[in-house]
C-alpha cells in the first residue's frame, strides 16, 4: 500500500519535505501551523487588553501601548488567523477528499497562496519592529487618523494587501477544483455541505478581496505620494475610505463564517447518524448569504453622516441577511430530532456553536435596527456581537472541526477527557467575557478604550476574568490536540460513522487519497 | 414607562424592548428545543435513528415567519430613528459642537465658549458637528444619540429636546488616537429661567472660571483661549505628564530640546511659547514625540499668546 501522506519521502527532505510540498494535505497542515501560532500570539494580546480593562486607569501598560495592541490584536485575527481560518485549513485539506479528488486543481498555485500568505503576515508583523511605532488606527485603518498617525502604518497596510492575494488564489483555486474536479457521479447536488461552503466563500474571495486591495494602495499612495484620496485636509473624502473598506470587509465576516457553517453541517449529521435536514435549504441559503452580504455594509455607517434613504436600505438588506442564517439554524435543530446522538467532543462544539451564533445573530438584529444601532454603535455592544459571530462561530466551528477531523489528519485519537473538560472550560470562561460586553454597550461604554469611567467597573471585572478562564481553557485544549497527535490511539478510517468520501479513505489518507477514483451513487449524508 | 431625557428616549427604547423580547423568547426557545433532543434522541434512549430529509413545508414556515419578525423589526428600528434625522424645529437653538484630539468645546450664538454642553430645559437645541482633525463621534448615551463628526464635512448636525433637568456624559465613539478613551466631557440640562441667567451673563465666558478671583483679568481670558482651543487635552495644569508637557512651572525655567536631531538647552520666555504654538516641531522638549499638535498660527493671535502667558505665570 501507497505510505500515508505524512510519511511521503519526495525529492525534499526534512522541513523542505513540507514547505515546497504541492500536496493539499500538507499545505492545509503549514496553514494550520501558521494560523495556530497567530492565533497563540491573538489572542494572548487579547488577555492583555483585558488585563489592562480589569480596573480603570492605567492597570498594565500605557495608552500608546494598548491602542497597537488592539490594533495588532484585530489584524492577527481578521487577517491571518479567520480569513484563512476554515477555508485553508480545512478547505485545503478536506475539500479534494470530500469531492473524491486526488488534488486541488491548481497545486502549484496551491503553494504558492501560501508562500504568499507567510509573506504578508511577516510584512505585516513587521510594522510592529520596524520605522516609528507599532500601528495604532485600529485593523480598520480609518482615514484622515491613518494617514496623521506617526506610527509604523505602512507595512500593514502593504501585509493586508499582500495577504489579499492568498485569498484570491485560494478562492480561485477552489472554485476551479468544484467545477471540474468531482468524481464520477457526484453532481452539484450531492456533494457535501461544507464544499458548498467553501464555493460560496471562494466566490466571495474572489470578487470583494481586490476592492480592499485596491483601498489599501489608495492609502499607500496617499501616505507616500500626497495624493488626497480621503484626508479632507488634502480634498479627499473620509467617508469614501469607509465605503471601500466595508465593500470588502463586510463581505468578509461571511468568508469567515460560511466555511464554519459548512463545518457545523458535517459534524451534526454524523453524530446524529441520520441526514442532515434540509440538505437543498443549507445549500441554497449559504449562497444567499453570499449574495446579499455584498449590499450590506453600509450598516457599519449608519452614524457616519450617509443619506436617510441609504440608512434605511441599508437596515433594510440587512435584515433580509438574518434570514438564510435563522433557515440554518432551524435545519441544524431538525438535524437532531429523532437521531440517535452519540454525545462527542465535536458534537459539543457544534451545538454550543448554535448556543452562541444565536447570540451573535439576535444581538446582530439589534444592530441591524435604525434606532437601537445608533445608541449602540462603537460600543463594546458591538465587540461582543462580533465576537459571538466571529470567535463564537469561527471559533467554536474550528475546534469542533478539529476534533472531528483529528482521526483523520494525524490517523490518532485526541484524549476525550481532557478534550471535554477543556470545551467547558472554554465554554464558561467564554461567556463570562463577552455577555457582560453587551451591558457595557447597553449602559453606552464605548469601543477601544484604553480606560473609562468608574460607572463600568462592575462587568469589565467579570469580563476580565472570563478572559482568564477562558485562556485556560484555550491552553488545555491545544495541549491535548498536540500531544494526542504525538501519542494518541491508532485511528481507524471511520470512527464516527461518518457517510462522506473523506471517511472511506485511510486516517491518514495516502498521498493522493483514494487508490481509485470513486464513483458516486448516493446522496452525501445516508445511513442504515 | 420611559424615563424620557430626550425627545428620542422613547421611540429608541421600545425598538430595544421589542427586539430584545422576541430574540430572549427565540433563543430561550430555541435552546431549550435543542437540549430536549439532545436528551431525548441520545443513542442510549433512541438506539435507532429516524431517516428524515428535510420537509418543504416546515423550510416554508421557518423562512416566512422570520422574514415577518424581521420586518416587523426593521419597521420599529425605523420609527424610533426617524424624528433623529427629521430636520430641527426652526425655533432650536443653534450650538456648534467641535470635537478635535482629544477634548469637546461648545460655542453658542452670543460667543460663549465652553468645555461642557449647557442646554435649557425642554427647548429644542441644533449641534452643528464639527471636526478640527480625524473623525470623532459625537456619542450622549442617556439621550440615544450619536453622530460622528467628520473634519471636511459641514452636513454633520444632531438636535434633541432635553426633557430633564441632570448632567449626562458625553463620549467620543470613534476611536481617535492616544487619548480616545479621556475624550469626554457632559452635558447639563437646566431648567430655562436658570439657563437664560446663565447665557445671558456673558462676561463669566467659563461657569468653571465664573468665580475665579485670584487671577488677573488677563490671565482669565488666557485660561478660556486654552480651553477653548483644547490644549488642556494634552497638557496638564498640575504637572502631570500627558501628550506635551505642563504648564506648571514652565515660564523661565531651562528645558532641553531636540532641534533638527539635537539636544538644546533653551529658556523658556515669551518667544519660545510663540514658536512652540506656531511651529510645535521645530523645539520637542526631549522625552516627548513630535507630530503630536497642530500649528495654531492664524487661530490665536499674539495678543493672546499674551494672555496665556499672564496665565502660565501663575502657575508657578
Amino acid at each position: 500500500m501507497e505510505p500515508n501522506y505524512l510519511e511521503y519521502k519526495g525529492k525534499y527532505k526534512g522541513i523542505f519535505a513540507w514547505i515546497f510540498s504541492t500536496d493539499h494535505k500538507r499545505i492545509g497542515l503549514l496553514y494550520l501551523y501558521a494560523v495556530g501560532a497567530f492565533f497563540c500570539v491573538g489572542a494572548l494580546l487579547g488577555l492583555l487588553m483585558k488585563l489592562e480593562l480589569i480596573a480603570p486607569d492605567k492597570t498594565i501598560m500605557e495608552a500608546q501601548v494598548y491602542n497597537s495592541v488592539f490594533t495588532l490584536h484585530g489584524i492577527t485575527m481578521i487577517f491571518l488567523v479567520v480569513i484563512p481560518g476554515l477555508p485553508a485549513v480545512f478547505g485545503n485539506f478536506l475539500l479534494p477528499i470530500m469531492i473524491g479528488a486526488k488534488d486541488v486543481a491548481f497545486p502549484k498555485l496551491n503553494l504558492l497562496s501560501w508562500w504568499v500568505y507567510v509573506f504578508g503576515a511577516l510584512l505585516a508583523l513587521s510594522s510592529q519592529f520596524m520605522g516609528s511605532g507599532p500601528p495604532d488606527t485600529g485593523w480598520t485603518f480609518y482615514a484622515p487618523y491613518s494617514f496623521q498617525t506617526q506610527s509604523n502604518v505602512l507595512p500593514a497596510v502593504m501585509g493586508a494587501f499582500v495577504l489579499g492575494f492568498s485569498s484570491i488564489l485560494t478562492g480561485l483555486n477552489f472554485i476551479v477544483t468544484m467545477h471540474r474536479m468531482r468524481a464520477p457521479g457526484m453532481g452539484w447536488f450531492r456533494m457535501p455541505l461544507f464544499p458548498w461552503t467553501l464555493y460560496a466563500t471562494a466566490w466571495i474571495q474572489l470578487l470583494a478581496t481586490p476592492i480592499v486591495g485596491i483601498t489599501l494602495l489608495m492609502i499607500v499612495a496617499e501616505r507616500t505620494l500626497g495624493i488626497g484620496f480621503f484626508d479632507p485636509a488634502k480634498g479627499g473624502d473620509p467617508i469614501l475610505y469607509q465605503h471601500l473598506f466595508w465593500i470588502y470587509s463586510h463581505p468578509a465576516v461571511y468568508i469567515m463564517i460560511l466555511p464554519a457553517m459548512g463545518a457545523i453541517s458535517e459534524i451534526l449529521p454524523t453524530f446524529s447518524k441520520k441526514p442532515i435536514f434540509g440538505y437543498k435549504a443549507l445549500v441554497f441559503s449559504s449562497l444567499a448569504i453570499a449574495l446579499v452580504g455584498y449590499f450590506v455594509w453600509g450598516h457599519h455607517m449608519f452614524t457616519a453622516g450617509m443619506s436617510g434613504t441609504a440608512l434605511y436600505a441599508f437596515s433594510f438588506l440587512t435584515f433580509l441577511v438574518a434570514i438564510p442564517s435563522a433557515i440554518k439554524v432551524f435545519n441544524w435543530v431538525s438535524t437532531l430530532y429523532k437521531a440517535s446522538i452519540d454525545m462527542q467532543t465535536p458534537f459539543y462544539w457544534a451545538t454550543s456553536f448554535i448556543f452562541v451564533f444565536m447570540i451573535g445573530g439576535f444581538s446582530g438584529l439589534v444592530l441591524g435596527a435604525l434606532a437601537t444601532n445608533v445608541h449602540v454603535h462603537d460600543t463594546a455592544f458591538v465587540v461582543a456581537h462580533f465576537h459571538f459571530i466571529v470567535f463564537g462561530g469561527v471559533g467554536y466551528a474550528f475546534f469542533g472541526a478539529i476534533h472531528y477531523w483529528f482521526p483523520k489528519i494525524w490517523g490518532r485519537m485526541y484524549d476525550v477527557k481532557w478534550a471535554n473538560f477543556g470545551w467547558l472550560t472554554f465554554f464558561i470562561g467564554y461567556l463570562a467575557l463577552y455577555g457582560p460586553m453587551f451591558y457595557l454597550g447597553l449602559v453606552g461604554m464605548p469601543r477601544r478604550y484604553f480606560d473609562y469611567l468608574p460607572e463600568y467597573h462592575g462587568p469589565n471585572i467579570l469580563s476580565s476574568l472570563g478572559a482568564i478562564v477562558m485562556i485556560g481553557g484555550l491552553a488545555i485544549i491545544i495541549t491535548n490536540l498536540i500531544i494526542s497527535s504525538r501519542r494518541g490511539e491508532t485511528a481507524k478510517a471511520n470512527p464516527w460513522g461518518g457517510s462522506t468520501l473523506e471517511w472511506t479513505v485511510p486516517s491518514p489518507p495516502p498521498l493522493e487519497n483514494f487508490e481509485e477514483i470513486p464513483v458516486v451513487d448516493k446522496n452525501p449524508y445516508e445511513y442504515k | 414607562m420611559f424615563l424620557n431625557v430626550s425627545n428620542f428616549v422613547e421611540g429608541v427604547d421600545k425598538a430595544f424592548v421589542f427586539i430584545f423580547a422576541i430574540c430572549v423568547f427565540l433563543l430561550v426557545g430555541i435552546t431549550a428545543v435543542m437540549l430536549y433532543f439532545i436528551y431525548r434522541y441520545n443513542k442510549k434512549r433512541n438506539p435507532k435513528a429516524t431517516q428524515i430529509h428535510g420537509s418543504t413545508s416546515l423550510e416554508l414556515i421557518w423562512t416566512i415567519v422570520p422574514l415577518i419578525i424581521v420586518l416587523v423589526m426593521f419597521a420599529y428600528g425605523w420609527t424610533g430613528w426617524k424624528p433623529m434625522k427629521e430636520k430641527a424645529p426652526d425655533d432650536a437653538m443653534q450650538i456648534t459642537a467641535i470635537g478635535r484630539m482629544w477634548s469637546f468645546g461648545f460655542e453658542y450664538p452670543n460667543g460663549k465658549y465652553t468645555d461642557s454642553l449647557y442646554v435649557p430645559q425642554g427647548k429644542p437645541v441644533e449641534l452643528d458637528l464639527v471636526s478640527e482633525d480625524v473623525v470623532h463621534s459625537f456619542y450622549i448615551p442617556a439621550f440615544r444619540l450619536k453622530q460622528d463628526m467628520v473634519p471636511g464635512s459641514d452636513k454633520d448636525r444632531m438636535w434633541f429636546i432635553a426633557n430633564s433637568p441632570g448632567s449626562y456624559d458625553i463620549f467620543c465613539a470613534e476611536y481617535c488616537g492616544l487619548r480616545h478613551s479621556y475624550m469626554y466631557s457632559s452635558v447639563v440640562v437646566m431648567p430655562p429661567d436658570e439657563f437664560e441667567q446663565w447665557y445671558a451673563d456673558t462676561a463669566a465666558v467659563q461657569p468653571e472660571t465664573a468665580g475665579e478671583t485670584e487671577m488677573s483679568a488677563d490671565a482669565v481670558a488666557g485660561l478660556n483661549i486654552l480651553k477653548k482651543n483644547g490644549c488642556n487635552a494634552c497638557h496638564s495644569m498640575d504637572g502631570t505628564r500627558l501628550v506635551g508637557p505642563s504648564y506648571k512651572g514652565l515660564m523661565g525655567k531651562t528645558e532641553t530640546v531636540m532641534e533638527n536631531g539635537e539636544e538644546k538647552q533653551v529658556e523658556i520666555d515669551r518667544d519660545y511659547i510663540v514658536r512652540a504654538i506656531y511651529h510645535p516641531d521645530e523645539q520637542i522638549v526631549k522625552g516627548y514625540q513630535a507630530g503630536q499638535m497642530q500649528s495654531y498660527e492664524g487661530k490665536i493671535s499674539e495678543k493672546e499668546i499674551d494672555q496665556i502667558i499672564e496665565y502660565f505665570k501663575t502657575l508657578q
